[in-house]
Formats: C-alpha cells, sequence, structure tokens
C-alpha cells in the first residue's frame, strides 16, 4: 500500500522545463543566421512582376540595389516613378556615381562579380528602365538582373 | 551553515530572455531570397565605332514590343503565349529552313561537332511599354533558351539541364548561346 500512497503525493509533479531555454536557443539561432535585415528603409511602391525563369541572386554582399517606383508619400512627392538609391531619392544621373562608390567598397577581387539587382514596379514604363540601364553601362556595371518573383503556376 | 553548498543560479528568466529575442528575430526575419532574371548589358559603344558588322536578315529574330504592350515577332502580330514556341523554332531551325538562321559547324567537347545556329535575338521596346511587358518578353525568350537546352540535355547526357555537371552545362551553353540584343534605345511615340 505504501507504493500508492508514494504515487499520490506525487501526482502533481512539476515539468521539467530545464531543456527549453535550450531548445528555444536553438530556434534563435537558427532565425539569426537565417535572417537578413532589409539594408534600407523603402521609400517607393514597389510590386515586382512575376516570371517563371527566375534565378537565384548569389552572394548578397556583391549586389548592389536600384528601386524605381511611385513614392510612399504621394503627397509629398508626386505619384510618378522614383528612383531610390540607399536611402533617398535619386535621378538617373546619380546611379553613374552610385555604382563607382559602391564599387569602391568592394574587395577588388570580387569586383567583376558585382551584381545590380534591379527592383522595379511592374508599371514603371520602359523609358525609366531603359535610362537606367543607359547609365549602368555607362557605369561599367553590366551583370544585371530584373528583380521578379517566381511565377506560382 | 557548517555545510556550504554553491546556490544554484536561477536560470528560469534565462527562457524568458531567449523567448524575447526569438519574437524578435521571427518579426525580422524575411526569409524570401532574391530572384531575378541575370542579363548581361553590353558595353558602350563608342560612337565612332559604329560600322558594327552587318547581321544578315535570316539570322536575326526581331522582337518589338510597342507603348500599348502590343508584340511584333518578324513583322507579324504575335501573342506573348506563342513567342516562346517561335523562339524556339528560331533558334533550333530544326528543319534547316532557308528563312531560319544559318548554322556552323562547331567542335564542342562533350558533345562532338555540333551544327551551332548563329540566330540573334534582337529586342526594341518602346520607352511607354510596361516593365512587366517587358519583363513576360524577356521571361518568354529566356524560357525558349532554357527548354532547348533541357531537351539537348536529356538526349546527350540523359539528365536535365540543372542536374548537369558544369562542364556538360558549359558545353551545352555553347550549343545554344543565349543571344540576346537589346537595341540602343528609340522613341517611337514621338
Amino acid at each position: 500500500m505504501a507504493k500508492f500512497k508514494k504515487g499520490k503525493k506525487n501526482a502533481q509533479q512539476k515539468l521539467n522545463t530545464s531543456s527549453l531555454p535550450d531548445i528555444v536557443f536553438m530556434l534563435l539561432f537558427f532565425f539569426m543566421v537565417a535572417t537578413s535585415m532589409k539594408e534600407v528603409t523603402m521609400m517607393v511602391k514597389i510590386k515586382s512582376p512575376e516570371a517563371t525563369e527566375v534565378t537565384k541572386l548569389e552572394q548578397k554582399s556583391l549586389v548592389s540595389y536600384i528601386y524605381v517606383g511611385t513614392p510612399l508619400n504621394s503627397r509629398k512627392f508626386g505619384s510618378e516613378p522614383r528612383i531610390q538609391l540607399n536611402d533617398s531619392y535619386a535621378t538617373v544621373d546619380d546611379i553613374e556615381s552610385y555604382i563607382l562608390q559602391e564599387r569602391e567598397g568592394m574587395k577588388e577581387s570580387d569586383r567583376p562579380k558585382m551584381t545590380v539587382s534591379l527592383k522595379a514596379d511592374l508599371d514603371v514604363q520602359m523609358g525609366t528602365i531603359t535610362d537606367i540601364k543607359q547609365a549602368l553601362r555607362k557605369a561599367q556595371a553590366l551583370k544585371i538582373s530584373y528583380a521578379a518573383r517566381r511565377a506560382v503556376n | 551553515m557548517s555545510k556550504k553548498e554553491t546556490p544554484e543560479l536561477n536560470a528560469s528568466s534565462l527562457a524568458d530572455i531567449a523567448f524575447l529575442l526569438l519574437i524578435f528575430f521571427l518579426v525580422a526575419t524575411t526569409m524570401s531570397t532574391d530572384t531575378g532574371l541575370a542579363r548581361m548589358l553590353p558595353p558602350i559603344v563608342p560612337p565612332t565605332q559604329d560600322d558594327a558588322p552587318p547581321i544578315k536578315e535570316r539570322n536575326v529574330f526581331q522582337v518589338m514590343l510597342n507603348f500599348k504592350n502590343q508584340l511584333l515577332v518578324e513583322g507579324e502580330w504575335c501573342e506573348i503565349s506563342d513567342l516562346k514556341e517561335k523562339a524556339k523554332e528560331f533558334i533550333a531551325n530544326p528543319a534547316d529552313n532557308e528563312k531560319l538562321p544559318e548554322k556552323t559547324e562547331t567542335e564542342i567537347p562533350l558533345i562532338g561537332t555540333y551544327m551551332v545556329s548563329k540566330g540573334v535575338i534582337s529586342l526594341q521596346n518602346d520607352r511607354g511599354s510596361q516593365y512587366q511587358a517587358y519583363l513576360q518578353v524577356q521571361n518568354e525568350l529566356q524560357a525558349a533558351y532554357n527548354e532547348l537546352r533541357d531537351e539537348l540535355a536529356k538526349v546527350k547526357f540523359h539528365k536535365s539541364y540543372e542536374d548537369c555537371t558544369d562542364d556538360e552545362q558549359d558545353a551545352i551553353k555553347k550549343v545554344y548561346p543565349q543571344r540576346i540584343s537589346e537595341a540602343e534605345p528609340k522613341n517611337y511615340k514621338k
């Protein structure tokens, strides 16, 4: 009988939670590693176009971004598509110096591998894009990638 | 206090702290990897050197996109859905059609001699056309190349293009080099 009494006493046994921090830390590290913080605050609205043949951009450190879209604050900046470089609006003329500056920040061996990702809204007119492309050609940044979402079939 | 015991550290708040950090990273994470269509821009041509070697008409696949996002392919109306098939036929030229591009015999490692087409896809667009339409055209052309490469990989190496080794992929790329040329910008509307 003594056996049963003992069992009753320990019926409200405490759950051992000493491994909980370990599990949580594991998850934490996963997310810390997998996280990529947004580098810039978006000032333009971009809805990426869809495409089926997209490829992944490798080596994020070698990628510079150019954003094109309508300003988020359209009351202040109007609804014409604008170009955003880093954290400010820019014009086509600024692109060349931006590319040079980005290239300066890279290792010498990485410079030829530099890629420019063009993130443009799907409603932007090609005139703007063409101007950007011409500016990129002038700046010798020939590797580009048109950002697009993978289309779900 | 005759028997000294090291007091156990109270670690119950550790879980809370870890949870807090975890939730922060969960919220701040953007998992989406950047995807896009990779392209090479042509280097800028010095203005004095504009006498580029003429390309025969049969070797050029004209794709034009106007400001209403309509397509003109080889002088004919075309729907975006038909573009891929037309481009594939142009690039591969399976029947050695007189009007489709010429081929030259080329020695390619791993594959051997192969008749490589001289075709070039020329893409022109109006300044007024929509970015999405342009990207769709680029996408269809890319799809045409990808499908041809995949078909060749299945015939030659009995596996899909993506499963091929780098050397095999290079060989296939030599058979179907991606030649999409974009014209210097023009403004048709005005």
